[in-house]
């Protein structure tokens, strides 16, 4: 054949093939179908790996117990005794090893969250106590009245009367 | 000059000599035939939502952000409630349907005015109210999941327990997933600009934990199974009780159940 044939033809050749070698360059070698097959698993499967090693914070109130038992006794008949304790006191992180990680919520925003009013009788926001934010003591907070691990006692650490002048 | 009878043989042969090595490839690609195999494994994680227990507290919210590092300030959330009032219906006047969000129940629902985004707030009076409830949402983890079928890089992708997941280095950020999930979970990262989503807390699930939003929720509202294990407590009431999933006419089959759903559900 003659030559002005053969020429393009090398050059294709030469682009095919460079792009070959740069896909196996850039693509990573655990590329391709994993388990969920062609339509769902075509994937890099390190990439699940990567997720897996994603940090947790959130350690639950198990962990909390094993050295917190007297907190555990405090909240456990308590009708709060459900609230995890890391709602309130903030995320593990990597306690007791680095303890600034926990800073405890006392704000209104953090009770309220349930117990602001919601005329909803069928929901179960319903039966929960409810208050209104903007009328029920709006200077104080709530801790200063009541006990957040049994809210049926008062809380101990405030007087009353601080809270109504 | 060819005739008929010719060029139809010629056409066949063409045919089917383009469709032999394509079908041998298909044949003899051992990771496909280990994919159909093996694609049961011993873990399928499904969702449980009980409409009747959740209060609005958001405590999900929360701690879905912060566990999974998500934007506290930007509008962006993984999971989020979304609250229904439905009107009774007046003389001349239809029962409606109010639905809100604000800040995807970061904070909690915590008046009684309805974020009705540009219409402001809506104030409805408590005599006026047929039903009222609240409904998590997540992603769907759907065992089609249209938004992995629509990814043109391979970057989303389902794993083996049904979790669908995004490879963030080797997302493109061309945004077909997020317009593509008919549940709208997914949306932008705000500064790696890749696609985001609901992991269902894989990080967790894996290490024997449950999810950051079912350990958050004080009321049992939100709970997380593995389907493949019959004596799982999650898988049993997906079985045995009236459980609805959302936006089934899609076809995705989605793996969040809903118990106490209502037809006002979006």
């Amino acid at each position: 054949m003659k030559n002005h044939v053969w020429r393009p033809l090398v050059i294709v050749l030469a682009i095919v093939g460079g792009i070959l070698i740069v896909r196996t360059l850039l693509v990573p070698k655990d590329f391709g179908i994993q388990e969920r097959g062609y339509m769902y698993g075509w994937h890099r499967k390190s990439n699940e790996a990567e997720w897996k090693k994603y940090p947790v914070k959130y350690k639950t109130a198990v962990i909390c117990r094993e050295c917190h038992k007297d907190q555990y006794d405090d909240i456990k008949d308590s009708p709060h005794h459900s609230i995890s304790c890391e709602n309130c006191h903030g995320p593990n992180y990597d306690h007791p090893q680095n303890p600034l990680g926990l800073k405890i919520d006392r704000s209104r925003g953090l009770c309220i969250r349930c117990h602001a009013y919601l005329p909803y009788k069928d929901s179960a926001r319903a039966n929960i106590p409810g208050i209104d934010p903007e009328k029920h003591y709006p200077q104080a907070e709530c801790v200063m009245c009541h006990y957040p691990h049994d809210p049926r006692r008062s809380n101990p650490k405030y007087q009353k009367s601080e809270v109504k002048s | 000059m060819m005739n008929r009878r010719e060029f139809c043989k010629n056409a066949m042969i063409m045919a089917g000599g383009i469709m032999i090595p394509l079908t041998a490839l298909e044949v003899f690609n051992p990771s496909r035939l280990h994919a159909e195999k093996d694609g049961k494994g011993k873990v399928r994680w499904v969702f449980l939502v009980d409409l009747h227990k959740c209060v609005g507290c958001g405590f999900c919210v929360k701690a879905c952000k912060i566990e999974n590092d998500v934007d506290w300030d930007a509008n962006v959330t993984r999971t989020w409630v979304e609250r229904y009032v439905v009107t009774k219906g007046m003389p001349g006047e239809e029962p409606k349907t109010y639905i809100d969000s604000p800040k995807g129940c970061r904070d909690g629902f915590i008046t009684q005015k309805i974020d009705q985004a540009s219409m402001g707030l809506k104030d409805i009076k408590p005599e006026q109210i047929s039903k009222a409830f609240f409904v998590p949402k997540l992603c769907n983890h759907c065992e089609n999941p249209p938004c992995v079928q629509v990814c043109p890089v391979g970057a989303t992708y389902q794993t083996q327990e049904g979790v669908v997941l995004v490879d963030r280095t080797w997302c493109i950020g061309c945004g077909y997933c997020v317009m593509g999930c008919p549940y709208g979970v997914r949306y932008f990262h705000p500064e790696l600009h890749v696609a985001e989503k609901c992991t269902l807390c894989y990080h967790r699930l894996c290490r024997g934990m449950k999810t950051a939003c079912v350990d958050a929720c004080p009321f049992g509202a939100r709970r997380v199974g593995n389907i493949r294990d019959p004596e799982d407590p999650v898988t049993k009431i997906i079985t045995t009780e009236q459980v609805n999933v959302l936006k089934e006419e899609f076809g995705t089959k989605p793996q969040v159940f809903y118990l106490g759903y209502s037809m006002e559900v979006k």
